[in-house]
């Protein structure tokens, strides 16, 4: 358990001793994007009844923060210690692939919690949020945080270099995060476009974080709920085969 | 005898290549051994197996009796690896980076212990830099100090003088000599044989992926070289008959003489006084391991 642990602990401390590059960086970011789309579509667009574009927009800025810096976490820290060979000082010790899986997934939650808090504490002074259903924000915070964690995790394995995993986070975490209802309802959409958010499980975690705040969502938390953990549990099951079986890890 | 290593039939294939072809080798507890070989030997291969880096296709490997799949906990607390790379995490500092590798075993408040090894190693003084700020030199140390944090029985140490100066080479093999006198098992893989003829009571070379020779190395001497004798006559002369027939001749005028021992050494030099011939220089070779090397490589 101490192993887990520190392997937990070493996970939070990499990315807290370059915060400015780990957090601050994307924390400005996303406000960037508030003061954008806020400014340009507050008067244009009205997605709920009573609620500015503003508001609408927060917490789906939020969560996809928290998702790509879940995902940026243990996939950048995995290709780090393989590119550099310092990988070798987690496979020595007597760790297993439990607490291996655990700690990297655990940690990547952590700094996707840590940015998403970040971007509610630059907005909630100038935004007018609500929080309906605080305990769906929890819950779509850690299963969104570990499935993005997960999917690192898979694509730090994997890519062999910088350039396979910038492909990764290029072309498959970034269209399901910007195509999952972040900026608008899927609602409003075109009937095929709508068909293919209905397909993306970012879609339903976004859905439900939101629902956490107004208690109004595209469809119901339940639903939401049942298939990011499903979700979640099919990938940690992937994810922890890959690494009983030593997928790159131990040739 | 007590089995600090224990490798039984054990094969690794990478694509075409056979990089292990069914070694076998017993390391017994407290020896300070030698694993030799060419490159692409297979040496880096079995000490992944070991330390569970790499699994192999078959086979068995056991460390203090643990098997290193099996009881893979067991067996990794017994073991500690000196890789060959010389990798570090920049993020850390040296005690960083030391306390981490304690807690990855388990061990909390390791810091006496860490203390005591980073004194040994002549690292006190950067305890507390930033990994990145080290020459070469002190981040091999502290690879061997990583190595040695959750005081494993065994140690393993893959060519750890690669490219390290002779001060610190020197420094390295008293410290791993002290933990040898200690009880600790030390294998060691090296490309500088004079240092494993110094060091290692038992040598294993691997060719190919398979053990070519083992046994001590004072053994390995006797069977694969022997002591001769160098000489060089003045004027590029030759050498009386019954001497040439079992002296190799080297350049113009120089020839070495294999001798079984030095009381041959008077029988020639009145040979070759008899003959008129006089001596320019001289010299006695001792049993070398290269010679043992050269031969088991030819051989094998």
């Amino acid at each position: 358990m101490h192993g887990f642990r520190t392997l937990l602990y070493k996970e939070v401390l990499r990315f807290w001793k370059v915060g400015f590059q780990t957090v601050a960086a994307p924390v400005l970011t996303a406000l960037l994007y508030l003061l954008v789309f806020s400014h340009t579509l507050e008067r244009q667009v009205r997605v709920y009844e009573n609620l500015s574009y503003t508001s609408f927009l927060v917490p789906g800025l939020i969560m996809m923060s928290v998702l790509q810096n879940a995902f940026a976490n243990s996939s950048s820290s995995l290709i780090q210690s393989k590119v550099t060979g310092n990988i070798i000082f987690v496979l020595l010790p007597p760790l297993s692939y439990r607490e291996f899986f655990s700690a990297y997934v655990l940690a990547a939650v952590l700094r996707g919690a840590v940015v998403g808090f970040g971007v509610w504490l630059g907005t909630c002074w100038m935004v007018d949020l609500q929080y309906a259903a605080p305990w769906w924000i929890v819950v779509f915070t850690l299963l969104g945080g570990g499935i993005l964690g997960a999917l690192g995790v898979i694509a730090g394995i994997w890519a062999d270099k910088f350039d396979q995993l910038a492909a990764f986070q290029n072309f498959i975490i970034m269209p399901l995060t910007f195509l999952s209802g972040v900026f608008f309802s899927i609602h409003s959409l075109p009937a095929f476009w709508h068909g293919l958010s209905r397909v993306n499980p970012v879609f339903y975690m976004i859905d439900g974080f939101r629902y956490g705040f107004f208690g109004r969502s595209d469809v119901s938390p339940w639903i939401s709920f049942a298939v990011t953990a499903c979700f979640f549990l099919l990938l940690a099951a992937a994810t922890l085969r890959m690494l009983a079986r030593g997928y790159k890890l131990r040739g | 005898m007590n089995a600090a290593i224990r490798v039984r039939q054990v094969a690794k294939r990478y694509g075409k290549v056979q990089a292990l072809a069914g070694v076998d080798l017993d390391v017994t507890s407290g020896e300070f051994f030698g694993l030799l070989g060419p490159n692409g030997a297979g040496k880096t291969t079995l000490i992944s197996a070991l330390a569970g880096l790499v699994r192999p296709d078959q086979g068995t490997l056991e460390v203090m009796g643990y098997d290193v799949i099996r009881q893979y906990r067991d067996a990794r607390r017994n073991l500690g690896v000196v890789p060959q790379e010389l990798v570090f995490d920049p993020f850390f500092t040296v005690r960083e980076t030391l306390r981490l590798q304690s807690g990855y075993f388990g061990i909390r408040h390791n810091d006496d212990w860490i203390d005591e090894i980073l004194a040994h190693l002549d690292l006190t003084p950067k305890a507390d830099a930033n990994m990145r700020a080290l020459s070469g030199g002190m981040k091999r140390r502290v690879l061997v100090a990583q190595a040695l944090v959750h005081r494993p029985p065994v140690i393993v140490l893959d060519e750890p003088t690669a490219g390290v100066d002779v001060e610190l080479r020197q420094g390295l093999w008293q410290f791993v000599r002290r933990l040898n006198q200690a009880g600790h098992t030390i294998v060691l893989t090296t490309h500088y044989l004079e240092e494993a003829e110094t060091l290692c009571g038992r040598i294993a070379m691997m060719k190919a992926g398979r053990v070519v020779a083992l046994d001590t190395t004072a053994n390995l001497l006797r069977l694969h070289s022997q002591h001769s004798l160098k000489i060089r006559l003045a004027n590029a002369g030759a050498l009386p008959e019954r001497l040439a027939e079992r002296a190799k001749s080297i350049a113009p005028g120089q020839f070495v003489l294999p001798l079984e021992s030095y009381d041959e050494m008077g029988g020639i030099f009145a040979a070759l006084q008899a003959a008129g011939l006089s001596i320019d220089d001289f010299d006695l070779a001792k049993p070398d391991l290269e010679d043992v090397f050269v031969a088991v490589m030819a051989g094998a």
